[in-house]
């Protein structure tokens, strides 16, 4: 056993009121910067929808993550060691920017510049790479709430799993299904990234897991762009270098959440130390589409487990950590309530970002808004989705219906006990045979109820303290000889090369 | 000191120099800057024609250069058949044509692209120009004067060699065409620019992912530790 911490993220989405609110928080902190403009390490998109970059699950086109081979094998889906340099002079499989949009503004000045005329002046819209006018073709959120659903939601790709009937209904005028889904780097056990970057620059830090990119290292042989399935590796055209969610690494070492979280409106994001056995990590990706949630689960430990602590302990992970592992609420949704899954985790990168998937546009369908608890009983809901269950199976269970279905029942349950016990009109014995069926307790229920719910910001963040104190050692330069000088003299600035 | 003197025994060293200490300079201070800078991302087609034609071929041309260099006898030996002879001149010929071709393509794009012009600097221009005068120069020779295989390795390799063991020897070189000499003084030109230019890109070709395993996992509290899966 090889017990390492990963730092992991939930997101609840029946919380995720689509605000966007994460998106800017990450912007302005990170990337407001020439090249980066383009950049959302966190973007919240329409589902069904096409996504940023445009279509980005579909990996005919990008080539992204991993695939099992015939034998077994797991190889990266868009390169291997030898075609990358065949391929390091013209990469065949990099998206453009066009995938994303072309970043722009306006000419704001002109609006007080113009001279008198006829005409009101307008402030022309403007490319931030070129300088020179140009037509807004695209831009962050275009398809944001369905926009131009015949163009968006109607390619996404997932949508080739639903039936032709289901994707008519889904699309009927007036009522519409669609969801939030926010994403991030999921800062993977198995990144494509890293083992497409023919530098090295690309690393995952052995004490919390984060994925990043040296800049120092990256020559912008650009091939993590390919690599990672979830197009979170980006590539900034000014400086010649890639970038990617740093998962607010600074702010974590301090015991703070990532200002994507910190800011989050909905308070939908959940983040938490989680122990795993990094041996096995080559097994769980060798199993079937099918089997791929459960396995990933399997190779989480239970840090309360006497054993795994002391693995822990052995691998340098101190007991102050294992103790806020403990309280992880990352770890009570993915492992204890099987609540949330992990999103494509057919692309084999083992995302190490969870979802509770969306139960109110599947509540939303049964007519009037009330549940059904007719024939079909409680959970008549549930199959009777106007969301299709084959469509979220796609996104959150590489086909695996069944852990989509579970999750869902469980989150309806929880509802429509707490509903039993603050407004009393739903029938006691058919909420028990929900829960007997589930094979759950009211305790368990009411901790998913006040985790969802009731959370405080330190319950939902959860963060292993990183020993700041001991940074200084960590750079292992000579402690008397920096002090009073940390800010000055030893960062370059990011100038472009000549 | 006459001009050749200058241009073939002094500036070549200074050539080297300048090549050696800056670019161990720069990757030292200053390794934010070394990149490919690749522009693929904002724009591919044309791209392709100009990038991989350019260095494919530039590839083949400089390793021929380097091999008739490090064994010039074996390639005047090769080259005493006349049907091996023709087979090396065509595709050396070949290759420089590729080249030239692939090369135009990028000039023009790069000059031609507003999105490219956004990420171009002085120096990518500067390069271009130089690279263009030396392929063309290379290309002319390989068309208007026969049989270079065989008298760079009887004739421009003594001297290269001579400058290497520090004891130059212009006395061949100075009987050869101005084109040529022109080739030759353009190589050291092409070696001078090299660590104030993207082309420090060479220098970093990252040979270890040939033999690196996949994942890389580094220990900031205990670097000992740091793999590599
Ligand atoms: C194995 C060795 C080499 C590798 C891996 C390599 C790789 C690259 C890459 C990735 C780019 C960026 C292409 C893009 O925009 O996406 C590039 C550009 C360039 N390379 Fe190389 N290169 C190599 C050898 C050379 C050599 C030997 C030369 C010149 C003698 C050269 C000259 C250039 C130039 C001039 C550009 C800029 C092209 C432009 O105008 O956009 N490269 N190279
Ligand atoms: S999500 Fe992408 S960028 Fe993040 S670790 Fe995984 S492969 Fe790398």
């Amino acid at each position: 056993m090889n017990v390492r911490l990963q730092m992991s993220m939930v997101f609840h989405l029946d919380k995720c009121i689509g605000c966007h609110t994460c998106s800017i928080a990450c912007k302005n902190v990170w990337t407001d910067r020439k090249g980066a403009e383009y950049m959302w390490w966190n973007n919240v998109e329409t589902k069904p929808g096409t996504g940023y970059p445009t279509r980005w699950e579909d990996q005919e086109r990008y080539r992204g993550g991993w695939v099992r081979t015939e034998k077994g094998d797991l190889r990266l889906r868009g390169s291997s060691k030898g075609k990358t340099f065949g391929n390091i002079f013209f990469n065949p499989h990099l998206p453009m920017i066009d995938d994303y949009y072309e970043p722009f503004t306006y000419r704001y000045q002109d609006l007080f510049d113009s001279p008198e005329g006829a005409d009101q002046p307008t402030a022309r819209p403007i490319s931030m790479i070129t300088g020179k006018p140009m037509d807004i073709e695209a831009g962050p959120n275009w398809d944001d709430d369905l926009g131009g659903s015949p163009v968006y939601a109607e390619n996404d790709p997932n949508l080739a799993a639903v039936t032709p009937a289901e994707k008519q209904q889904l699309f009927e005028l007036e009522r519409m299904v669609f969801f939030y889904l926010p994403r991030i780097c999921n800062h993977c056990l198995n990144p494509g990234c890293v083992a497409a970057c023919p530098s090295g620059a690309i690393y995952k830090r052995g004490e919390d897991g984060i994925v990043l990119i040296n800049q120092e290292v990256c020559r912008g042989w650009r091939f993590c762009v390919t690599a990672c399935p979830y197009k979170k590796t980006y590539y900034n055209w000014a400086t010649g270098k890639s970038e990617k969610c740093i998962l607010c690494f600074p702010r974590l070492e301090t015991g703070q959440a990532p200002a994507c979280f910190h800011s989050c409106v909905g308070r939908i994001r959940y983040l938490g130390g989680l122990l795993y056995d990094a041996d096995r990590i080559e097994a769980a990706l060798k199993v079937s589409d099918e089997q791929l949630v459960e396995a990933q689960r399997e190779i989480i430990l239970d840090p309360f487990d006497p054993e795994v602590i002391a693995a822990a302990r052995a691998n340098g992970i101190d007991d102050m950590q294992i103790k806020y592992i403990q309280h992880s609420p990352v770890y009570r949704y993915v492992k204890e309530w099987k609540l949330a899954l992990p999103l494509h985790a057919e692309f084999r990168t083992l995302p190490m970002l969870f979802y509770v998937p969306p139960l109110l546009p599947i509540v939303a369908a049964v007519e009037n808004g009330t549940y059904d608890s007719s024939q079909a009983g409680l959970f008549g809901a549930v199959e009777q989705s106007r969301m299709p269950i084959r469509y979220l199976a796609q996104l959150f269970a590489a086909g695996n219906e069944g852990k989509v279905r579970y999750a869902l029942k469980k989150l309806l349950a929880v509802r429509t006990h707490q509903r039993m016990k603050t407004v009393g009109d739903v029938d006691a014995g058919a909420v028990h045979a929900m829960m007997a069926e589930l094979e759950i307790d009211a305790e368990e229920i009411e901790a998913i109820y006040r985790l969802t719910a009731l959370a405080t910001e330190k319950e939902r963040f959860v963060i292993p303290p990183s020993h700041r104190e001991q940074a200084e050692e960590m750079l292992q330069t000579d402690l008397w000889g920096t002090k009073g000088e940390t800010g000055f003299g030893f960062v370059e600035a990011p100038v472009r090369g000549a | 000191m006459s001009l050749d003197v200058v241009l073939f025994q002094i500036f070549p060293y200074v050539a080297v120099t300048i090549a050696l200490v800056e670019s161990i300079r720069r990757y030292r201070q200053k390794s934010f800057s070394y990149s490919s800078l690749s522009s693929q991302f904002l724009e591919s087609d044309q791209l392709f024609v100009g990038s991989v034609p350019w260095h494919y071929g530039i590839l083949l041309v400089l390793t021929g250069h380097l091999v008739a260099f490090l064994f010039p006898q074996q390639a005047l030996a090769w080259n005493s058949v006349p049907v091996r002879l023709y087979i090396l001149e065509i595709t050396a010929l070949a290759g420089g044509l590729v080249v030239f071709i692939g090369l135009i393509n990028l000039v023009i794009r790069r000059l031609g692209r507003a999105r490219i012009r956004a990420v171009t600097s002085p120096m990518d221009v500067i390069l271009l120009a130089v690279l263009l005068i030396q392929v063309s120069l290379g290309v002319y020779i390989a068309m208007n004067l026969r049989w270079g295989s065989s008298w760079y390795a009887a004739v421009l390799v003594p001297y290269l060699r001579s400058l290497f063991v520090l004891q130059p020897d212009l006395s061949l070189l100075t009987l050869m065409p101005w084109m040529v000499k022109l080739h030759v003084l353009g190589a050291f030109i092409f070696l001078a620019l090299l660590p104030f230019s993207r082309l420090v890109h060479l220098l970093v070709v990252p040979w270890q992912y040939l033999w690196r395993p996949p994942q890389v996992v580094i220990w900031n509290r205990d670097p000992k530790r740091s793999t590599i899966r």
